[in-house]
């Protein structure tokens, strides 16, 4: 990997700059130094010795942020680590990603969190922000030292993979988190109602013999925790949202001013429960893919600003384990790496949302959702940066991944939008077709 | 002239075939029915095959069904039962599948707690598949026999009103009847109380009935689930009593009925729970005629998938046994 020393100036000499934070597009040079942007306008001169890099045809932007997926250390580092998820991220676009703390053990406490500071440092692609747990060993029953936590690089809150049961346990984690200004994003799900579930209640459901989980397990906990930030004045954030009832409930409470904010995944934007075809292991994840209805209702929301942001909830599997029956396979799919082309392809190409806009869903506004570094081209901002080419289509290869795991719903797709450079405090930590 | 209709390599479900290669199975068992009834029940067509019989659930009829139609064809046969071991199902299921590739055999019938395990064997071994019952998903062999009874029956399947009673959230034989029927020109409902109806099931193109009274008086015969001891205790019914009140299919209910109703079960039977005894012994019940043809129609599937030629299943039997 060519990697610049941190000291060389980088200047992105033509490209398209789209900076949503400022409402900037055109074409223009950016110039990355001293780990900051330090200018971006047409004709830039080049400073002593710096790298430059031809950007034309192509677009700058702010690093992309997702601020959910699952790094799996501690615990599973046959499925992934924060080192390859950070370097698959950096192929993603990605400048920075926030990591759940559904590790083994629970990242839990300011050793533990402090632990993947370390490791992503050591690491040195995306920046991985800890998202420390709300309760003790994810339990739903003590609250974690939040504080501590924070103190030691924690962003956020979250017992995901797990909802929050207990509405009492909720409420005192919105108004403890306060404090710290920091939000607590949930896994919504009603355990009792989606109890032995497997996938989208519903006919595909039926004809397959499987057991559904009605989007109604969702709602119902969507619907609490709209309550409880209005309760508490806490931050909720609202993870991988499935359902056009969660968008209706969403919107309500952003209507009251509730502050509630939330995310969306590439997989829920674009595919259905037909995914499940024939058992199609690939296509488990939970909350599950549900109807065509729900995927219109989904975009419509996340272009007019009621969902705020796309996450991947990339959600690394050993290959084996999704070698098996349908009931059997866990749920989850990685999506670092295919995160912008399918959302470019779909969301860009098929007419939703302009570039800018798509843009500003993965990196302006996780950025100012999870008050994270980055997000930004203004004079000052870290250079954290992407080049993105969203003219030549690629074909998704899960065994070209630099993901240690395989398990895409989107293996053979041929998307467009792609990273082609990518930097993170001035130094080049990802380059398509390095080497060759 | 259309050609004949063959069958892929496995049979996992009824919703994955035509109704040519649904008829062309029932055409097939008619000349197998014969030769349970000889003294020597025995003919050579699988001579030389191997069958395993894998059953990850327990089950009595099917495999022993299965065992006679292999043993009725001159098939070597050997049973792998095995019961939920501590070993992580889905690892048992790839290995297993592993295994038997290596040991070269012709076919495998399974039955698996898993929907789907009988897709996924069969896409990863070269030998048939046959589903013997995979998870809530589909029961082919059971479908075939009900609709081969019903042919028997009634002449012909297409405008038979057909209603499922029961239990259809959970249950494998009502999936494969209602594609079988559907195929066959069937007009099918289903009746049983809505915690154990599954979503979306009206637009498969079936009939829902609320009361049983209603499906009694629609219905040319009436296919009657087996309720499960566990949907009581997880909360589907409130209880087996109160299930025989409502929804019992009784001779009282049968009495009013305008026309005799053909009277179905795919056992085993808890007498007094989803079915009157006199009912299910009583002169329209075929329930037994069911278990007789599910000899023939798993020998009809046997034959057909290890290659026989339908036209020749009847000179097929004819041969000496060894």
């Amino acid at each position: 990997m060519a990697r610049a020393p941190v000291e060389q100036p980088i200047l992105l000499t033509g490209g398209r700059v789209i900076d949503p934070s400022r409402g900037f597009d055109q074409v223009a040079d950016v110039l990355l130094q001293d780990h900051r942007v330090a200018a971006v306008g047409p004709g830039l001169g080049v400073p002593d010795g710096a790298l430059v890099w031809n950007a034309a045809g192509r677009i700058v932007a702010p690093g992309l942020i997702d601020v959910h997926v699952h790094l799996r250390e501690p615990g599973n580092e046959d499925e992934e680590t924060v080192a390859t998820g950070a370097r698959a991220a950096a192929a993603g676009g990605f400048t920075a990603i926030c990591a759940m703390p559904n590790t083994d053990p629970v990242t839990d406490n300011q050793a533990a969190v402090g632990f993947v500071v370390r490791q992503s440092v050591r690491a040195g692609f995306a920046r991985v922000h800890p998202i420390g747990a709300i309760s003790l060993g994810q339990r739903g029953e003590r609250l974690a030292e939040f504080g501590e936590m924070v103190g030691a690089g924690a962003v956020a809150v979250s017992d995901d993979g797990r909802p929050v049961v207990s509405s009492h346990l909720m409420r005192t984690a919105l108004e403890y988190a306060r404090t710290f200004d920091i939000p607590v994003a949930d896994h919504c799900e009603d355990p009792a109602l989606a109890a032995g579930g497997v996938m989208h209640e519903g006919l595909v459901a039926t004809r397959h013999g499987l057991k559904g989980i009605p989007a109604a397990a969702e709602e119902i906990m969507v619907a609490r925790d709209c309550l409880l930030a209005e309760l508490t004045g806490g931050h909720v954030h609202l993870c991988h949202l499935s359902s056009r009832g969660s968008v209706e409930i969403l919107r309500r409470a952003k209507e009251r001013g509730a502050r509630v904010t939330a995310e969306v995944t590439p997989h829920h934007l674009t595919l259905t429960d037909h995914a499940c075809d024939g058992f199609e292991t690939n296509a488990k994840m939970n909350p599950p893919l549900r109807e065509a209805a729900d995927v219109a209702a989904l975009r419509a929301a996340l272009k007019e600003g009621v969902i705020d942001c796309i996450a991947s909830d990339h959600a690394p599997h050993a290959y084996d384990e999704k070698e098996t029956a349908f009931d059997e396979a866990p749920f989850g799919v990685v999506g670092l790496e295919t995160a912008f082309g399918v959302a470019y392809a779909e969301l860009v190409r098929g007419g939703d949302m302009s570039l800018p806009e798509l843009l500003s869903r993965m990196s302006t506004v996780p950025a100012q959702t999870f008050h994270l570094p980055g997000g930004t081209l203004r004079p000052g901002a870290p250079a954290d940066v992407v080049v993105l080419d969203v003219t030549a289509p690629w074909t998704v290869e899960a065994t070209a991944f630099l993901s240690k795991s395989r398990n895409t719903p989107f293996g053979g797709r041929v998307l467009t939008g792609r990273a082609v450079l990518t930097v993170v405090n001035g130094g080049v930590v990802y380059e398509l077709d390095a080497g060759r | 002239m259309t050609a004949t209709p063959t069958l892929d390599k496995d049979l996992l479900g009824l919703e994955y075939l035509t109704a040519e290669q649904i008829n062309l199975i029932l055409d097939t068992a008619e000349p197998f029915k014969e030769v349970s009834e000889r003294t020597i029940k025995k003919v050579p067509a699988l001579r030389g095959k191997t069958i395993v019989n894998l059953f990850f659930e327990a089950s009595t009829r099917t495999r022993i069904s299965f065992e006679f139609a292999e043993k009725r064809l001159s098939a070597d046969t050997v049973n792998v039962a095995s019961t939920g071991s501590s070993v992580q199902k889905g690892e048992t299921l790839v290995d297993t599948a592993r295994n038997l590739e290596a040991m070269r055999i012709d076919m495998v019938v399974m039955r698996h707690s898993a929907s789907g395990a009988a897709q996924f064997l069969g896409k990863r071994i070269r030998s048939n598949v046959i589903n013997a019952g995979d998870g809530q998903h589909e029961h082919p062999t059971q479908g075939l026999l009900d609709l081969l009874t019903l042919r028997d029956k009634h002449g012909t399947i297409a405008g038979l009103k057909v209603c499922l009673v029961g239990d259809i959230l959970h249950s494998r034989v009502a999936r494969s009847n209602i594609w079988g029927l559907l195929k066959l020109g069937a007009e099918v409902a289903v009746c049983g109380p809505h915690t154990l109806m599954p979503r979306g099931i009206e637009e498969l193109g079936v009939k829902t009935f609320r009361r049983i009274e209603d499906a009694i008086a629609w219905a040319d015969a009436l296919n009657v689930l087996r309720l499960q001891l566990e949907r009581m205790e997880r909360g589907f019914i409130p209880s087996l009593r109160e299930y025989y009140r409502v929804f019992g299919v009784t001779a009282e209910r049968l009495e009013h009925a305008a026309k005799p109703i053909t009277i179905m079960h795919p056992g085993p039977m808890n007498r007094g729970v989803e079915i009157d005894s006199r009912v299910a012994d009583g002169p329209h019940s075929v329930i037994l005629d069911q278990v007789t043809n599910g000899v023939a129609v798993r020998m009809a599937v046997l034959y057909l998938l290890a290659g026989g030629r339908p036209e020749l299943a009847d000179a097929a039997k004819r041969g000496p046994a060894d």
